[in-house]
């Protein structure tokens, strides 16, 4: 233990986090103890935990604010539907036509994280923030006018409805225009999702702590100093931008094989979305791995739990979000906390004294 | 530093228990349905029941599924009134046979995987049938699992195909390619024009879903499209482009199916822009007189193809628009009606199918498909109202034409 | 013809987005956070007219000043309870947050208090509208008083900001927090300032939004919120004058959009070419494009 880096003990903390969450559910299933509720929310919790932490490697590793990451997610999710609903037939091991599905869609939001990161990846700031939230919105958007049809001809695309694709008889729409993908087989079980979080966390902590992350970092806390060392700025802020994008694809395949619809609405994959996994990094720490997943479990959780309240639920929500933010981060409160949790122990330290 | 981990190490604890202990403490099995603990009624806030807490068994247990939040908030909203209105009633007669229905509407935000949610937080509850969800997209995902477990569901108001697509689902409304078909007969057969433009909205599974009926039928018809523009949910505001280009093609009626909220803005704009067609829209249209503050004038002649209509001299109707005014004030629109005849004919379907209150929900389904086939209710929506095995019901649809700021039914 | 009348739909709808913008950028300018809660501010206004008119009785004029003078209020304590905390924090996303939070508690208050119900909002504009080229071309009403009120409002502003003193405070502010703390400026008394005037503008922001499109719901904020802060960072962020160029600019590029390109791909668009004008020209069109020293 002794010679264990501090780093590694903190990452080996995390890992054991999510086992256990895991181990605890799994043992609480099998004897029957949880809802269907919990049973149904298993599934969206692991890709909103991973959606968080691949928010954290843009936000807290590259210091960048991106408002376009669920756009990333819609892209994985679309692909890989598209996929799995051609593939049905052809390849009825759900497993392996899983596995491609989650290669196809971390591949194709890794691709768009690259395009759209050449660009983008120059600006500054808000301006970046902008552009993201602007990159996001034109998925959705094209998403939404999308018609794939296929007959014994092959595949037609259309702009415009799903009569101009000039199907054959029998051939069938596959992405229907706003109505989406409907059918997508529901792959994704809580036992893939986790073993997808430990192989998220697994690339962004080992990222974090390389040669390539400490590049990383170095331009985050100085752009300047660390273009003069020679770090190609270029290269590695690309490299994470697109890391972050292809493992938000991967949620984007754990979320879509999860529904028996796929929509692209402003709720899912529009800016609110996005703005949701923003939420989750900053109230669970920036660049606080571990944090990020327990404020995506919190704030899965938390309106799901105020369902009793009715009327009251998203008002509550709302007011809770605010405490919560203003607890975490408002200066007042961490030197507050602080000192009451120094005297705490110091208490707790006199009473072990008197007892000796 | 350390006071926040600890704090939010306890707060994951506390609310992981909080939704385990929600059926933790039942049989175990969450198929349970109405053997489930009087425990987890006690926390999912049902909003109709008067009495709290229910026997083992004494009641029917009806969930509901709807958007009672966020923009598509006043279709579920309209959906929870009509059904409670309708439980009401039938509780205050005596329940079904003696038996009580316990009503428990749950929100879903118009979001396929919080409708989801919401069926799970039902099911844990015990939830016996569905009446539900308001809303197409999901719908179609709470169909989805409720096939898995068998679970009787009757949408009031999802009209996408998919929606019933399993044995299990019914629906009261019409479904979307029936209203495009069945406007665009209409509007050929009584030669309202020759020139026909359509506004639509791209974003939406409703308004593409009939415009699509609508532009394959009209090409039996004796008419032609002259403009099929598009508007997306994040640019709803402003219509003057769609209705330029619909004014140069020399449209004489447009063709409007989505819903009123954004027909009126259409309605106050065409009419700044000197632009008087036909305006002639579907089911969604129902409402717009209600809305507060609306200037009537421009609703004037605007046509619409609708199963309900408040004004009607119909007893049964009279009786309902009444009672919801004084309930929740405010003129009922369809989707409240729908719903109101949704709780009805589930009443009906339990009486026909024999159910009781202590039956697993898997048997409840069997027995209330069986029964939804051969049931004939006299609703608010139609006369003699039935349902065929696919899901489909069998009701004609009116047209209604807005006069002097009155519904008029259009023979 | 129709492009004219394309033209002019285009510069009414931008006008709207320009007279949002307008706080959006002033605050952003001053206080350098994204008030992503500004559109919901707009949205109390408009209710608290609307209101004021059918259950107070009171004439519009009056109203109007009354949505002013709350939502100068709602603003006053946003800032001094949810902002102000967290003015320091470490990182300054932590209060990009909170506006989140903020914005989802204004829309679920008002979910609660005027129910779901879209409501039509009557004009409170007394002007007609102008009818030009034998009854083919119409300007209405709205129109024509969102962008005088646009003008009027940023020649005012940028006299504010100018000859008083409490202006040249809020410059300082801009420039460097700590620096004016140093020279004896109140800059907490600042920051709330400008949340003042910036709920004040949403107010009238509200007004004349809803004027122009009579259509009032809790949500109703929410969108052009976006699009103001979009047309804000396309003119240039913290720039008053950028902010009427934005707003304009991006109304009549979403309407040629649609006109000339495609209805459906209007929102593809008007962010596709945010995106090409914000890659030429990193600060937006009148943004100062700041050379940074090592």
């Amino acid at each position: 233990m002794k010679k264990m880096s501090k780093t590694t003990r903190s990452n080996l903390i995390t890992y054991l986090m999510v086992i256990v969450i895991f181990a605890v559910v799994q043992i609480m299933v099998s004897t029957g103890h949880v809802s269907s509720l919990l049973q149904g929310l298993l599934v969206p919790l692991c890709a909103y935990v991973i959606l968080a932490v691949s928010l954290n490697l843009t936000v807290g590793i590259l210091g960048e604010l991106s408002l376009g990451h669920a756009g990333f997610m819609c892209v994985g999710a679309f692909t890989s539907a598209f996929f799995s609903k051609c593939a049905v037939e052809a390849i009825p091991a759900a497993g392996v036509r899983y596995f491609l599905a989650l290669l196809i869609g971390a591949a194709a939001a890794g691709i768009c994280g690259i395009l759209i990161g050449i660009p983008v990846l120059r600006l500054k700031g808000d301006y970046l923030a902008i552009v993201t939230l602007a990159f996001g919105e034109i998925i959705k958007n094209i998403v939404n006018i999308l018609f794939i049809g296929r007959d014994d001809k092959g595949f037609h695309f259309s702009t415009k409805d799903s009569m101009s694709l000039g199907l054959e008889e029998g051939g069938k729409v596959i992405v229907n225009g706003p109505q989406g993908i409907t059918g997508t087989p529901k792959d994704s079980t809580f036992v893939v999702g986790v073993i997808l979080i430990l192989v998220t966390l697994f690339v962004v902590l080992n990222l974090m702590h390389s040669r390539s992350g400490r590049a990383i970092m170095a331009i985050r806390d100085n752009r300047i100093a660390a273009e003069s060392v020679g770090i190609n700025i270029t290269k590695y802020k690309l490299m994470a931008f697109s890391i972050s994008a292809a493992l938000a694809g991967v949620a984007g395949v754990i979320y879509a094989h999860n529904l028996a619809t796929l929509t692209a609405q402003p709720k899912n994959f529009g800016y609110n979305m996005s703005i949701m996994i923003l939420v989750f990094v900053v109230l669970g720490g920036i660049g606080n791995m571990r944090g990020s997943i327990i404020a995506a479990i919190i704030l899965t959780l938390l309106p799901e739990l105020l369902r009793g309240l009715s009327d009251y639920r998203m008002l509550i929500y709302a007011v809770v979000l605010i405490v919560m933010m203003l607890f975490n981060w408002s200066p007042k409160a961490i030197e507050w906390r602080e000192k009451y949790s120094a005297r705490f122990r110091r208490k707790n330290g006199k009473s072990a004294k008197e007892a000796a | 530093m350390k006071m926040r981990k600890v704090m939010s190490a306890l707060l994951v604890a506390a609310m992981t228990t909080a939704l385990m202990t929600g059926c933790g403490s039942g049989s175990g099995s969450s198929d349970s349905g109405a053997a489930s603990d009087s425990g987890s009624t006690a926390d999912t806030g049902s909003d109709s029941a008067e009495d709290s807490g229910s026997d083992e068994g004494g009641k029917f247990k009806i969930g509901g599924i709807g958007p009672v939040t966020g923009g598509a908030a006043v279709y579920g909203e309209a959906v929870k009134n009509g059904a409670e209105l309708a439980v009401k009633e039938i509780n205050e007669a005596g329940g079904i046979d003696g038996v009580e229905i316990d009503f428990n509407y749950q929100d879903d935000e118009h979001d396929p995987e919080k409708a989801v949610n919401a069926y799970n937080t039902l099911k844990d509850w015990g939830m016996q049938a569905l009446l539900g969800t308001v809303t197409s997209a999901p719908c179609v995902a709470v169909s989805e699992v409720s096939q898995a477990d068998n679970m009787f569901m009757l949408t009031p108001s999802g009209t996408a195909v998919e929606c019933v697509q399993y044995d299990n689902a019914f629906r009261v409304c019409f479904s979307d390619p029936m209203q495009g078909l069945e406007s665009a007969k209409y509007i050929g057969e009584n030669g309202l024009a020759k020139k026909v433009a359509v506004i639509y909205d791209s974003s939406d599974v409703y308004s593409t879903g009939i415009y699509e009926a609508f532009a394959k039928e009209a090409e039996n018809q004796d008419f032609e499209i002259v403009a099929a523009e598009a508007f997306t949910a994040e640019a709803k505001t402003d219509f003057s482009v769609q209705l330029q280009k619909a004014k140069d093609g020399g449209a004489e009626l447009v063709f409007l199916p989505f819903y009123y909220t954004e027909a009126s803005l259409v309605l106050k704009q065409a009419a700044g822009m000197n632009f008087t067609p036909i305006f002639f829209g579907c089911d969604g249209m129902d409402g717009i007189l209600a809305v507060e503050g609306f200037d009537v004038e421009l609703a004037n002649n605007l046509m619409f193809m609708s199963p309900f209509t408040p004004t009607s001299e119909d007893e049964a109707i009279q009786k309902f628009v009444k009672d919801y005014d004084a309930a929740y004030g405010g003129t009922p629109n369809q989707f409240a009606a729908d719903a109101y005849d949704g709780i009805y004919a589930i009443k009906a379907a339990i009486e026909e199918g024999g159910v009781t209150s202590d039956m697993a929900p898997s048997d409840v389904c069997d027995a209330m498909k069986a029964a939804m086939v051969e049931i004939s209710i006299d609703g608010v929506t139609a006369k003699g109202l039935t349902w065929e095995a696919s899901g489909e019901p069998s009701k004609e649809p009116m047209v209604v034409k807005i006069e002097n700021g009155d519904y008029a039914v259009v023979e | 013809m129709s492009f004219i009348s394309y033209l002019v739909n285009g510069i009414s709808l931008g006008s709207v987005y320009a007279i949002i913008a307008l706080g959006y950028t002033m605050v952003y300018g001053i206080a350098k956070m994204l008030n992503f809660a500004h559109g919901d501010v707009i949205m109390v206004g408009a209710y608290v007219v609307m209101t004021a008119i059918a259950s107070g009785g009171l004439p519009p004029a009056a109203a109007v000043l009354l949505a002013v003078v709350f939502c100068t209020i709602l603003g006053v304590v946003i800032e001094s309870v949810a902002y102000r905390p967290l003015l320091n924090a470490a990182s300054s996303l932590a209060v990009l947050i909170t506006a989140i939070g903020v914005s989802y508690l204004l829309q679920n208050v008002a979910l609660l208090v005027f129910g779901a119900n879209t409501k039509s909002f009557s004009s409170v504009v007394p002007v007609p509208a102008l009818v030009l080229a034998g009854g083919s071309l119409t300007i209405s009403g709205e129109t024509i008083v969102t962008i005088v009120s646009c003008i009027v409002i940023m020649a005012g502003l940028t006299l504010f900001i100018k000859k008083t003193k409490a202006g040249q405070a809020m410059l300082a502010v801009s420039e460097d927090k700590g620096a004016a703390q140093l020279m004896g400026i109140n800059v907490n008394g600042t920051i709330a300032l400008t949340f003042a005037i910036g709920s004040a503008l949403a107010a009238v922001a509200g007004v004349l939004l809803c004027s122009a499109y009579p259509s009032l719901n809790p949500y109703t904020g929410a969108m052009p919120g976006i699009k103001a802060f979009v047309a804000a960072v396309f003119g240039g962020i913290g720039s008053i004058p950028g902010a009427l160029i934005g707003g304009i600019l991006l109304g009549v590029i979403e309407i040629f959009g649609k006109a000339y390109i495609s209805s459906q791909m209007a929102d593809a668009i008007v962010f596709g070419v945010l995106i090409i004008v914000l890659i030429v020209k990193p600060a937006g069109i009148l943004g100062k494009n700041i050379q940074e020293k090592v």
